[in-house]
């Protein structure tokens, strides 16, 4: 297809993995009580932005790839 | 009643499936469980942003009806496969998968692996070769050229209108909880929903449902596996949990492993909450239910349908059947813990009715609400949303493409361009989501129509599996047999259910309304289980004397690649092993089997 679909699912959980990892880092400890103690927020955050950056990592080696093969050599 | 019974192999054939769900607002139970803060809403409008810009970006990419119904059969494998799955992850499957859960424990999973795994796997290694093959443009298209078009007329119209209606109960059962748990208006969450899905379908047609649906995957997963993590840690593991749950079971009056294991206790539907026995759970549930939904629904088919090769479309339900394996991990498990952490807390977890009983359906929600702090609770609530919205951009989807291909295309205008087609996929796309709406609020209005109306489409769906399975494998199936083998089957199965009636219900929509009642089952799980048997029974020898007496109008040349003796193998030996039908349908039954003794 046209657009790669990992392109848009990677920015978009880039962009949540920073808002939580930083609102993680900033927030007040004690919301954490119920989440068992966990900063859940900056480790889940942290775990988004990992695979956004791959889902992202991805879409850019496949589009370097299809610039360097010509035309209709895609699978 | 629970909105488990809506899971959606079930829904469109569960004899009485309804929402009538005890949510209202104003209810004494009613309860304000989630307060948001500023990144929850943050997160929610950054998954908006991405849902409606993926629609924009693939605006320019929809040419031709081709494009718009069928994304111009060009999406590989992997990507129809997690559409495959979240198409049908509609939030009635999560929301209602959790009250199972937490209702009847571990034997929710036949849902997973007694139902919907087998009968993906059949429809990828044995049907898929006729539905792509055929050039088929959806399922009741199929059926005219295998039958003719009485058959195709009945299941199209049929279908549309219960399309309409599933998308309208779910937005409706949506919005009820959305007012009950966080405040917002019904009509506001009404709207809004409609209006996104109907800007990304609009522009971008299946291909924009179908990238969506892969993102939606992708944040339910990841929007409840925390929740499911530190439910797993607070109970101490599954070891634990299995502990928690015997205080569960036994003051249920059951027996100490109840809810804990999936298999041992259906000896006897007494010996079970679920009410029902191995073999009406088996044939029932395991063969009619999920058979019939997972391989003729086109809500499902066409993400398959979309894919750009035979191979594609054949592994795209077997390569979903990977996940959908797991996912009772992410939607039963909480559940489950819900329950245990309501019954050792001394039931604080769940809003308990008067009755003593706790709402179930709340399950999931009290669980986000109890672990979760602000941030990931915008993830959990955003991962909500999206299983809402995929499963009814299926439904959308599902609907343009029959209404303007099979109803519009053949009985109104025949004969036209593709663009004036195209257009009216565009039409249909926005009355179908117009109609939903209505539905939703018809739905507030006329409890009891909604549920007269699902039981009408059970009975319809509950025998279509038995048409198939003789269309494609006995050349000798008729169009008379398949029509009028079809409407025995529902005619079967309204008289079973006006026959029957579920232990402690009154005669009328839950049965009974025959007059003479021949037979009390335990549950009304149990009730629809059977009736499904008896109508696809019905059906089945039904469509086989009928055949066996009437000629058949279609040639055998007609008939190539609409039935398996006269169709050519799929040359499957080039491939490489792992690629092949045929190898990933024994390695996921494999695996499923092992799942099924690990947690007998």
């Amino acid at each position: 297809m046209n657009l790669d679909v990992r392109l848009p699912i990677g920015l978009m959980f880039t962009i949540i993995g920073v808002a939580l990892t930083g609102f993680g880092l900033v927030s007040d400890r004690a919301i954490y009580e119920r989440s068992l103690g966990i900063n859940v927020n900056l480790w889940w955050g942290l775990v988004l932005l990992a695979f956004g950056v791959s889902m992202l990592a991805l879409a850019t080696r496949a589009e370097r790839r299809r610039r360097a093969v010509p035309e209709n050599t895609t699978e | 009643m629970l909105l488990a019974e809506l899971h959606p192999a079930e829904a469109r054939s569960a004899a009485g499936a309804s929402l009538s769900i005890p949510l209202s607002p104003r209810s004494p139970e009613s309860v304000q469980l989630i307060n948001l803060g500023a990144i929850d809403y943050a997160i929610l409008v950054v998954y908006f942003a991405f849902v409606i810009g993926i629609g924009w970006a693939l605006r320019r990419y929809v040419k031709s009806s081709e494009d718009f119904f069928l994304s111009g059969r060009s999406i590989p494998a992997w990507i129809a496969s997690l559409a495959f799955i979240s198409a049908n992850l509609g939030a009635q499957e999560v929301i209602g998968m959790g009250a199972s859960g937490a209702k009847y424990g571990m034997m929710t999973s036949h849902f997973y692996w007694v139902g919907a795994i087998p009968a993906m796997v059949f429809v990828g290694v044995f049907m898929m070769p006729f539905y792509y093959g055929s050039r088929a443009r959806s399922v009741p298209e199929y059926l005219k050229l295998r039958f003719d078009e009485k058959t195709r007329g009945f299941n199209a119209i049929s279908f549309a209108v219960m399309t309409v209606f599933s998308s309208g109960i779910s937005m409706y059962a949506l919005a009820k909880l959305l007012e009950l748990l966080i405040g917002w208006s019904f009509h506001a969450s009404i709207l809004v929903s409609a209006i996104i899905v109907l800007a990304y379908i609009f522009m971008g047609g299946l291909t924009s449902a179908i990238y969506n649906e892969v993102l939606q995957f992708f944040l339910i997963v990841l929007g409840f596996l925390p929740l499911v993590l530190l439910g797993l840690k607070d109970v101490g593991g599954w070891a634990g949990l299995k502990e928690k749950l015997i205080p569960v079971a036994t003051n249920a009056g059951y027996e100490a492993s109840a809810w804990s294991s999936s298999w041992q206790h259906l000896d006897s539907s007494a010996s079970n909450p679920m009410g029902v026995e191995w073999f009406g759970m088996a044939m029932g549930l395991g063969f009619v239910l999920s058979f019939g939904y997972w391989c003729t629904d086109f809500l499902v088919v066409q993400r398959a349908m979309a894919a750009n090769s035979m191979t594609a479309a054949r592994r795209t339900p077997l390569l979903a059947a990977f996940p959908k394996m797991l996912f009772p991990v992410l939607v039963i498990l909480p559940g489950m813990i819900a329950i245990a952490v309501h019954t050792n807390s001394g039931g604080t977890l769940l809003p308990v009715g008067a009755d003593g009983v706790p709402n179930y359906n709340l399950a999931v929600p009290a669980m986000l609400a109890h672990y979760l702090p602000s941030g990931l609770l915008g993830l959990g609530l955003t991962a909500l949303m999206a299983s809402f919205m995929s499963g009814m951009a299926g439904n959308v989807t599902a609907f343009n493409t029959v209404w303007t291909y099979d109803i519009y295309q053949s009985y109104i205008r025949p004969g036209q361009t593709d663009r004036h087609y195209l257009r009216m996929g565009h039409v249909a796309t926005v009355v179908g989501i117009a109609l939903s709406v209505l539905a939703a609020y018809a739905t507030t209005r006329f409890n009891n129509i909604m549920d007269m109306l699902q039981l009408v489409f059970a009975f319809v769906n509950a025998p279509l599996f038995a048409t198939f399975l003789l269309g494609m494998f006995w050349r000798r199936t008729t169009g008379h047999g398949a029509f009028f083998g079809l409407l025995t089957g529902t005619v079967a199965a309204m008289i079973h259910h006006g026959l029957t009636i579920p232990r402690g219900s009154l005669a009328g929509i839950k049965g009974g309304f025959l007059g003479p009642i021949l037979h009390t089952y335990p549950s009304e799980m149990a009730q629809n289980f059977w009736t499904a048997i008896f109508a696809w029974t019905s059906c089945f020898l039904a469509t086989i004397v009928i055949s066996m007496i009437t000629t058949r109008q279609k040639s055998d040349e007609e008939l190539k690649g609409l039935v398996y003796s006269l169709t050519p193998r799929q040359p499957d030996a080039q491939l490489a092993w792992y690629k092949r039908p045929a190898t990933l349908g024994v390695v996921v039954l494999g695996l499923t089997l092992a799942l099924n003794v690990i947690f007998w």
